[in-house]
């Protein structure tokens, strides 16, 4: 008998502490898939955030630095700066990426900083028990906005690969979910091109994917994808933004 | 010793980081430092090196997170409200036993504050930076040529007790000029095998990290890096004594002041009143048995700051108050002169002696 299926190398033999039904668990997997199957996992550096994904650096199986709230691509780039031959990755949230990392993530965007940005958008704070992300849909009920959420008063959600797809430079600025097979599918495509990029010294490429949350959604994992594909996917359109070849 | 060479304060220590191995430079403008990062835009593409401007000075301090994070020897410079900002990152760096060099060119405060040479971030160094249980070493240079040593030393401390270094100078330092003897270029032997620079397969993967989630495991690694903090306490205290063998008011003071009260000494003691000088040259760890032995002769002390009095509790903690502690200081950019420092002695001696 032959495996055809297995845990990628890239990924450490430790059970994911994230909710059933979070798409976190797909997404690492992807990441690592892309780092097995380009041969890099020797070289790569990865970054963990402050958000669900806090513990990403006892997952990857590479070299794993954990940054303060939002400053994963400042980290990622005095890494790269000191080590232009190593391959390296942000894992990042919304609240992280979008809210309290803005500035950096701009600026590393803006200076076309040669790494790899994987952003996980799933319209919520997870780990703090439910709050209103920077992407939180209008409408949306949420632990801070209780009668769901108000553009008059907390204003709208920020789309952000439609916003780095207007600066130089960006290699790579795609939007991909994992709500569906074909969508995993084009999602990893994604992220090894956003990883191709970084080899190939592109620059800055950033793959948006659009997660669910069941468990501060407060619904079953199968009804949340259904929320997301009916809710997200409208406001958040998928495809690619920006592409430089 | 090499020939000796007339440079800026602020030039002096950025050309002395590069010879001490320092291999990238993260900053962001801010009045009176702004000229160390001027030159290292300038000296490090001719070194191979990395000068690369943030977009903040939490995005500069984060800059120097990830390169020392991998290995390589980072520097940041600032000034007092930038030190601020970098705060959060220094926290980080100390929790995650990281070494890094961060300058701070002090400036009065709060808030915005002025731009002119300040000692008033001596509390902020050496007890209050950021958030957590933590210290960073502090070293306090009072001449140009001090600036270029304590900042190699700097490093190899940094490196060796895995933490954070600050040279803690002010405005004054920053813009003079003095004849410096820089010194020569060398290799740090220090080996870093907890970097996370890419496993090369060759051993399991490196993780750094601040983020204990079990109280009782972050109270122990606490616990030990308090224990190495003793150990630094013990061996890496540094001071100089001035004309105090016979003195009966010790001045205090450390950096630009404690230039300021040498002159003041000597004509205290052309009045027939015996003063000398203690200076600290690492604030943290504070020389705290040395002064104290100083207070077994001295009957006064005087600290001489430039800031509201903020050293002037540690001289009281290190001698258990044992002797009346005195101060004589400006604030706010104003900087105390010899004559006004000489006053306070004349009415100490009216006073205690």
């Amino acid at each position: 008998m032959s495996i055809v299926f297995d845990r990628p190398k890239s990924l450490t033999d430790v059970p994911l502490h994230y909710c059933p039904g979070c798409t976190h668990g797909i997404i690492h997997r992807l990441v690592a898939e892309t780092i097995d199957e380009l041969g890099i996992e020797g070289k790569t550096i990865g970054i963990a955030p402050v958000g669900c994904s806090v513990f990403a650096y006892n997952y990857f199986n590479c070299d794993m630095i954990e940054a303060a709230h939002g400053r994963a691509p400042a980290v990622a780039t005095g890494a790269k700066r000191a080590n232009p031959d190593r391959i390296l990755f942000t894992y990042q949230g919304d609240g992280d990426l979008a809210a309290i990392g803005t500035a950096e993530t701009v600026h590393a965007a803006t200076r076309g900083e040669n790494i790899t940005v994987i952003f996980v958008n799933n319209a919520i704070y997870g780990m703090t028990g439910g709050q209103m992300a920077p992407t939180t849909l209008p409408g949306q009920v949420t632990q801070t906005t209780p009668y769901g959420r108000d553009p008059q008063i907390a204003g709208y959600p920020v789309r952000i690969c439609e916003m780095l797809s207007a600066l130089d430079g960006v290699a790579l600025a795609q939007r991909v979910a994992v709500d569906s097979v074909p969508h995993i599918r084009d999602a990893k495509k994604a992220i090894r091109r956003a990883f191709e990029n970084q080899i190939n010294k592109r620059g800055f490429s950033i793959v948006e994917v659009i997660s669910s949350c069941p468990t501060n959604w407060g619904m079953e994992p199968v009804k949340a994808l259904e929320w997301l594909r009916e809710n997200m996917l409208p406001y958040y359109p998928l495809g690619v933004y920006k592409s430089k070849e | 010793m090499a020939e000796k060479v007339l440079m800026k304060g602020n030039e002096a220590l950025a050309e002395s980081a590069i010879r001490a191995g320092c291999r990238c430079f993260f900053g962001y403008p801010i009045t009176p430092q702004t000229e160390v990062a001027a030159y290292m835009a300038k000296r490090m593409p001719q070194i191979g090196g990395t000068y690369l401007q943030a977009e903040s000075e939490v995005a500069a301090i984060n800059m120097v997170y990830g390169a020392t994070s991998t290995g390589t020897r980072a520097m940041t410079s600032s000034s007092s409200p930038g030190i601020s900002l970098k705060a959060e990152g220094i926290s980080y760096l100390a929790g995650s036993d990281l070494p890094a060099v961060i300058i701070n060119i002090c400036r009065g405060g709060p808030g915005l504050g002025g731009i002119q040479p300040a000692q008033s971030d001596y509390n902020q160094a050496t007890k209050g930076l950021a958030h957590g249980d933590f210290h960073i070493l502090v070293l306090a240079p009072n001449c140009i040529q001090e600036m270029c040593d304590l900042v190699s030393d700097a490093f190899d401390l940094a490196d060796t007790y895995r933490m954070p270094a600050m040279i803690l100078g002010d405005g004054m330092l920053g813009q003079m000029m003095e004849p410096v003897a820089l010194p020569e270029p060398h290799e740090s032997k220090i080996e870093k095998p907890w970097a996370a620079c890419g496993t090369e397969m060759k051993r399991p993967h490196n993780v750094i990290n601040s983020l204990y989630i079990k109280p009782d495991e972050l109270e122990r690694i606490v616990m030990d890096r308090y224990a190495r903090y003793r150990h630094i306490e013990e061996n890496e205290v540094r001071y100089e004594e001035f004309m105090t063998e016979d003195a009966d008011i010790v001045i205090v003071a450390y950096g630009a002041s404690s230039r300021i009260a040498r002159n003041a000494i000597m004509a205290a003691r052309a009045e027939g009143i015996k003063v000398g000088m203690f200076r600290p040259i690492t604030l943290w760890p504070f020389p705290k048995k040395a002064l104290d032995r100083v207070a077994d002769t001295a009957r006064a002390f005087l600290t001489v700051e430039l800031s509201m009095g903020q050293m002037i509790d540690d001289v009281k903690l290190a001698i258990n108050c044992r002797r009346p502690v005195y101060l004589a200081n400006r604030t706010g950019g104003m900087v105390i002169t010899p004559n006004e420092i000489l006053a306070k002695i004349r009415e100490i001696k009216g006073e205690t002696l």
